[in-house]
């Protein structure tokens, strides 16, 4: 009992060819958007390489790149057989090629469908990643002399600027760590000389943040340096100030940005599968109806075109058989000949 | 005297008539282009418009905005004309609009030139209107809380940050502003008492900048307060520092800027202007050659086009005699004269 058959005239399969052709083309430019949106995703992970750890997420990128290619080299072959599908002689070139072509393509849409659910899931790895990256930057912000180094101070306050963030949870990061650079502190100087004293290993600790943590939007000059001391300053309450510097972590904001960025191509990718299976299902079709008509032997009759010959649980069995006795072709043939 | 006499067989007419439905297509695309670059221009101005004192300067985008959208309806009737040019029927029904159909898409054409020259030479005044409106930017800076200038620091700050500049010239007009607000000044202390005691005015002054002066590619973190003081910050000199705060003004920035984005538009607008001048002047010509066919029961006979019937002068008064009637006309009526025709 065949799974979901249907009928097909002449001009219905010369409509479907078509169509196919047509959906094809549309597929390759699909692939297309999907190898563009790996390539961005590269890009943007790439871009902010420095303030991420050493962690494995550039399997996401690279998977939607592959994706992509295979999607057009798929789809461009997919074309061009349905476009022979519309005159039958030609059709028998391809009778061979169709099954295969068939079979890679379903295990193909699987790939789709796991570079999808990657995108979700990349979620966890992402912000481990970040943690870890963002906290060594912030350590290392004063090493401007350091090889290697010299430019993350650069980074660190242009991510600041441009994310609207402080820090990698918030701002009180930069109140445990040195930022101010030995080079620039008077030791001479007994103030200086007092808070290297107080402190267990010897680091300059201020509450005090980096001009990028600034928040444009607040109606007064910015107070970065004696935060926590509000007689330091006039009209001053450290605990309901919360426009002076940016609030939110830097760890946080760049999370929501990649999770934003993920989602949509994630729904793109899924709605890509979605489009590869209808189209599959259409050249299953094709192919199965094309095969009929040649069985009967005349070209312009009717057809029947379905999806399983059999059963699935048939076909399974069927096919398992097949790839026993593949195995089996291997063991020398011990019973004698009769 | 005839401006420029060519000689059309018909083969050539048949050719340049297709050529030019091709060249008024791609012309109409052109003039889409620049309607949509007079577009961008006009989004970058008002962007910053709050720094800008006055809006003569977007005269160039209004003008690349109509010229744009001119010129898609003068191609249009251009691909429509040489469609109808060849078949000898169809031709006779533009015969009167193509008088002021010329002399609209010439008004344009030169328009377009005038956009271009515009967009290079108001360099002068989108300078004096940058200077006047940083000034007032950066002495509102502290009025966060007087309605309609509350976003004045905001903008400034901004401005600051994305231009990598600071200031109107330099840094030193934060120097002779107030840009921190009273309300954030403890009177009672005995330093801002000496301060403001010591200006004229009665205006805290200080040498100090906003945070969004700060260099973030500076090696040392930002020194904002007391820059020209060498004592008060270890191992600084102000006269050779040069990474610490951004020492590039914002009005040379923003004219940078502008102007570099004119440029290329004007760039562009001019290779427009040039194809459309193409358009007009085959169109012209196969008009011309057309006109000769008319009424030949033999269309295929070799004939003449010309640019101008009479020299340049003589044309140029014969279009502008019915419009300077019209002007005279309208004047003498108002004046009470029973409707006398000047005198021409």
């Amino acid at each position: 009992m065949a799974v979901l058959r249907l009928r097909f005239t002449k001009t219905k399969r010369d409509k479907l060819a078509q169509v196919l052709w047509i959906l094809n083309w549309i597929s390759v430019v699909t692939g297309v958007i999907l190898f563009s949106l790996g390539l961005f995703l590269k890009v943007e992970i790439n871009k902010r390489g420095e303030l991420m750890a050493e962690r494995d997420i550039q399997y996401v990128p690279n998977m939607l790149i592959a994706v992509g290619i295979i999607a057009c080299a798929i789809n461009f072959l997919g074309g061009k057989i349905c476009y022979d599908c519309v005159d039958t002689t030609k059709f028998l070139r391809w009778k061979l090629i169709m099954l295969p072509y068939i079979i890679c393509t379903f295990f193909f849409t699987f790939c789709v469908l796991v570079g999808a659910l990657m995108c979700y899931s990349m979620h966890g790895e992402l912000e481990e990643s970040l943690n870890l990256g963002l906290a060594e930057a912030i350590r290392f912000y004063k090493d401007t002399d350091t090889p290697g180094r010299c430019f993350l101070k650069r980074t660190v306050d242009m991510l600041h600027i441009e994310f609207q963030c402080c820090g990698n949870n918030g701002y009180k990061d930069w109140f445990q760590i040195q930022w101010i650079s030995n080079r620039y502190l008077d030791m001479s100087k007994k103030e200086v000389a007092d808070r290297l004293r107080s402190n267990v290993e010897g680091k300059y600790l201020i509450d005090g943040v980096p001009f990028s943590c600034c928040n444009i939007n607040s109606p007064r000059p910015c107070i970065q340096q004696q935060i926590t001391n509000n007689s330091a300053h006039f009209n001053y309450e450290h605990q309901t100030e919360e426009l002076n510097l940016w609030m939110k972590g830097c760890r946080q904001a760049l999370l929501e940005y990649y999770t934003h960025i993920m989602q949509s191509i994630g729904l793109t990718v899924l709605i890509t599968w979605l489009f590869e299976l209808s189209v599959l299902t259409g050249v299953r079709y094709l192919q199965t109806s094309l095969e009929n008509v040649l069985r009967q032997g005349d070209l312009d009759s009717e057809s029947d075109g379905w999806l399983l010959e059999n059963s699935f649980m048939e076909t399974a069995r069927t096919n398992l058989n097949i790839i026993k006795s593949l195995g089996k072709s291997n063991q020398i043939d011990t019973q004698p000949k009769a | 005297m005839v401006v420029m006499k060519m000689k059309f067989p018909f083969q050539k007419r048949v050719k340049l008539a297709q050529g030019l439905w091709l060249l008024s297509w791609c012309a109409a695309i052109s003039g889409a282009i620049t309607f949509s670059l007079g577009c961008i221009l006009k989004t970058e101005l008002r962007r910053r418009a709050e720094v800008m004192d006055n809006s003569d300067i977007h005269v160039v985008p209004n003008t690349l905005m109509i010229v744009g959208l001119a010129s898609l309806g003068i191609n249009y009737f251009a691909s429509k004309i040489c469609q109808d040019a060849l078949d000898a029927g169809r031709f006779p029904r533009w015969k009167n609009m193509l008088k002021p159909y010329f002399a609209v898409s010439c008004f344009f054409t030169v328009l377009m030139l005038l956009a271009v020259i515009m967009s290079f030479a108001m360099k002068g005044s989108l300078e004096s209107s940058l200077k006047v409106g940083l000034r007032n930017g950066i002495r509102f800076y502290k009025d966060t809380d007087t309605p309609g200038r509350c976003f004045q620091k905001q903008n400034i700050d901004r401005l600051q940050m994305d231009f990598h500049c600071c200031g109107n010239n330099d840094f030193r007009d934060w120097f002779e502003v107030q840009w921190i607000s009273n309300r954030y000044l403890d009177f009672s202390s005995k330093e801002v008492k000496d301060r403001i005691k010591s200006n004229v005015d009665g205006r805290y002054l200080l040498d100090g900048v906003p945070f969004s002066c700060c260099n973030p590619s500076s090696p040392r973190p930002c020194i904002q307060f007391q820059l020209t003081n060498n004592s008060a910050h270890y191992n600084y000199d102000y006269q050779t520092e040069e990474l610490n705060i951004y020492l590039r003004g914002c009005r040379e920035a923003l004219v940078h800027y502008y102007m570099g984005l004119m440029n290329a538009i004007g760039a562009g607008v001019l290779s427009v202007f040039l194809l459309q001048a193409s358009v007009l002047v085959s169109l012209r010509f196969l008009q011309t050659s057309m006109e000769a066919v008319a009424g030949n029961e033999n269309t295929e006979i070799e004939t003449e086009g010309y640019l101008l019937e009479k020299p340049l002068k003589e044309t140029i008064m014969e279009y502008i005699e019915p419009v300077m009637k019209f002007f005279l006309l309208t004047n003498q009526v108002e004046e009470g004269t029973p409707g006398a025709p000047a005198s021409t």
